[in-house]
């Protein structure tokens, strides 16, 4: 009786991951013969926006390297709430070169909610601030800097 | 059995299908293209500057220079630096551009089209210098929040326009006006249409100035876009904030004009001296007026190898704010011995000054060519970083470059 029920499961999945199977097949075969035919239809200066419109859904948050690819923020615990409070209105960049204290990160957070339009962040806030003094650590630079990143070259005259 | 070996095969087939599209895919991406959710537009090309630029921020737009793309005497634009506030205007039509002049202090409110301003009111071209109040942040600690800007936030361009003095007159000045404001169509980051990205000014005296000009061309041509066009305020010597983009309106004021950017720690500095990283409280903090002396070695590039017994050309520009500078010094050792070289007059008040001089070096090794120019006040570059202040501005240490001797 069990033994059956359960025989009669497995059966049941087997077929459905052969329909499945078969959908895929279908599908990317299909898609194979299409390209066959229309080679040039995936390149870039060819106007195809159904491509364009799967690449905005696939890539919108796609990471490489340890690397948000479209704002260049580190992959960290809090990193999507950075991506998505702190670069609506401005760039990423602006939030990576510059390098403070979770006082003066909070200071201008209320800075910004103040003059510029930032929405209350809530528990979000010890996230986001972490994130950033974690992540993005103020360097020490003393009275000057030695000289750094030199790219030498012979000078010709 | 053999239908389980099936399935497998179907599977495996199925999928390898499925990763050889991925591949093609793939490999059909890697040509140039970028995902439409990734393309940025490419500011050089959209701004025609060159690809050495350094792109600070992308929203809003912030572009400095690097030392040697500085080494023209009149700044070509594509080595000017790009400093906005606000989202650059998209649709500008220079027929039916306005200029309005109003404020307390206004005799009649006047509203002038800008063919009427370019025909009323005389000419004049000045090469002034434009230097961003934050230039040379970057080496403030502890650091000060803002664009990273290092040595290539200043430019000498030649503006041609009519005096602002010339428009301010016609329209009637009384007796109680004490500073301009300027106003421009450039929308907030926030896209909030009651905020105005930037408005800022400076006082009478400055707005009387004969150098003070609206522009209408940059080196000769319409000022490009990113740059203020089609009409932009300039005003050498001081932050360059307050020479105002895209300006419709300027209210003449009764008192300190109070736009955005004018309060608070914006342009501003502590009125006394504090420690670094000391709290100043807003009713502490000064507005920058005249940029301070400072200068920059804008030839060779910093990292040059150069053979024993060569000897070196060096050259560069110097500027002292509302000053001259007075006299320009060099060092190849950390400051130790000064040698004093030639500095030409300016072009004309407020533009910047050239040196040129052939160095020689005693021997191999590593050395760093320090420059220091003096204004006509004997006030000298520091060596140092200058007074902290919060917002890391007016960082005129000595500009230095790196040279190998073997």
């Amino acid at each position: 009786m069990l033994k059956e029920e359960v025989f009669r499961i497995q059966v049941k999945k087997v077929y459905q991951l052969l329909i499945l199977v078969l959908i895929m097949f279908a599908i990317t075969g299909g898609g194979l013969l299409y390209y066959l035919n229309n080679p040039g239809v995936f390149d870039s200066n060819s106007k195809t926006e159904t491509l364009l419109a799967v690449s905005i859904e696939e890539d919108e948050d796609r990471i490489a390297n340890g690397v948000h690819v479209r704002t260049g923020l580190v992959d960290a615990e809090g990193l999507m709430l950075v991506v998505n409070n702190c670069t609506n209105c401005h760039s990423s960049k602006l939030v990576t070169q510059n390098r403070m204290s979770a006082d003066r990160w909070n200071a201008t957070i209320e800075w910004m909610q103040e003059t510029q339009n930032l929405w209350d962040l809530g528990g979000n806030q010890e996230i986001i601030v972490n994130y950033l003094v974690t992540n993005y650590p103020p360097q020490k630079k003393g009275r000057r800097m030695a000289l750094i990143n030199i790219d030498w070259y012979e000078l010709e005259d | 059995m053999k239908r389980r070996e099936f399935v497998k095969k179907a599977t495996l087939s199925s999928f390898v299908a499925l990763i050889g599209t991925e591949l093609i895919f793939g490999s059909k991406m890697l040509e140039g293209y970028t995902p439409l959710a990734l393309q940025d537009p490419n500011p050089f090309k959209m701004f025609k500057k060159n690809k050495e630029m350094i792109v600070l921020n992308d929203k809003p737009w912030n572009i400095e220079a690097q030392a040697h793309l500085l080494d023209d005497k009149v700044t070509p634009n594509s080595s000017m630096f790009i400093r906005n506030n606000g989202l650059v205007p998209e649709s500008i039509d220079s027929k039916t551009w306005t200029l309005t002049i109003d404020g307390e202090s206004v005799k009649k409110t006047k509203t002038y089209s800008l063919v009427e301003l370019k025909s009323k009111f005389k000419h004049h071209t000045y090469q002034l210098t434009l230097e961003c109040g934050g230039n040379g942040r970057s080496e403030f600690d502890p650091p000060a929040k803002g664009n990273q800007w290092t040595v290539g936030a200043v430019h000498c361009a030649s503006w041609t326009g009519i005096r602002l003095r010339d428009v301010l007159e016609d329209a009637g000045i009384k007796s109680n006006a004490v500073y301009v404001g300027y106003h421009a169509i450039d929308k907030h980051l926030s896209m909030d249409p009651k905020k105005e990205p930037i408005s800022r000014g400076y006082p009478m005296s400055k707005a009387l100035q004969d150098e003070t000009i609206l522009a209408f061309r940059m080196n000769g041509c319409d000022i490009p876009l990113v740059h203020g066009y089609p009409l932009r305020l300039v005003a050498g010597g001081w932050p360059a904030s307050v020479s105002g983009k895209w300006v419709n309106r300027i209210s003449i004021r009764n008192k300190v004009h109070d736009g955005t950017k004018m309060n608070g720690t914006a342009y501003r500095i502590p009125c006394k001296p504090v420690a670094p990283g000391e709290k100043v409280k807003d009713d502490d903090m000064c507005i920058i007026e005249s940029m301070p002396v400072k200068s920059i070695i804008t030839y060779p590039q910093t990292g040059a190898i150069i053979s024993q017994g060569k000897t070196l050309n060096i050259r560069g520009h110097a500027w002292a704010g509302e000053l001259e500078v007075a006299k320009m010094e060099y060092s190849i050792d950390f400051g130790s011995t000064w040698t004093t070289c030639d500095i030409k007059k300016p072009t004309n008040r407020l533009a910047w000054q050239h040196f040129s001089v052939v160095v020689d070096f005693p021997d191999v090794g590593y050395y760093e060519i320090w420059a220091r120019a003096t204004d006509t006040n004997d006030v000298s570059q520091p060596m140092l970083l200058p007074g902290w202040n919060p917002k890391g501005y007016l960082n005129n240490a000595c500009h230095r470059i790196a040279i190998k001797v073997r």
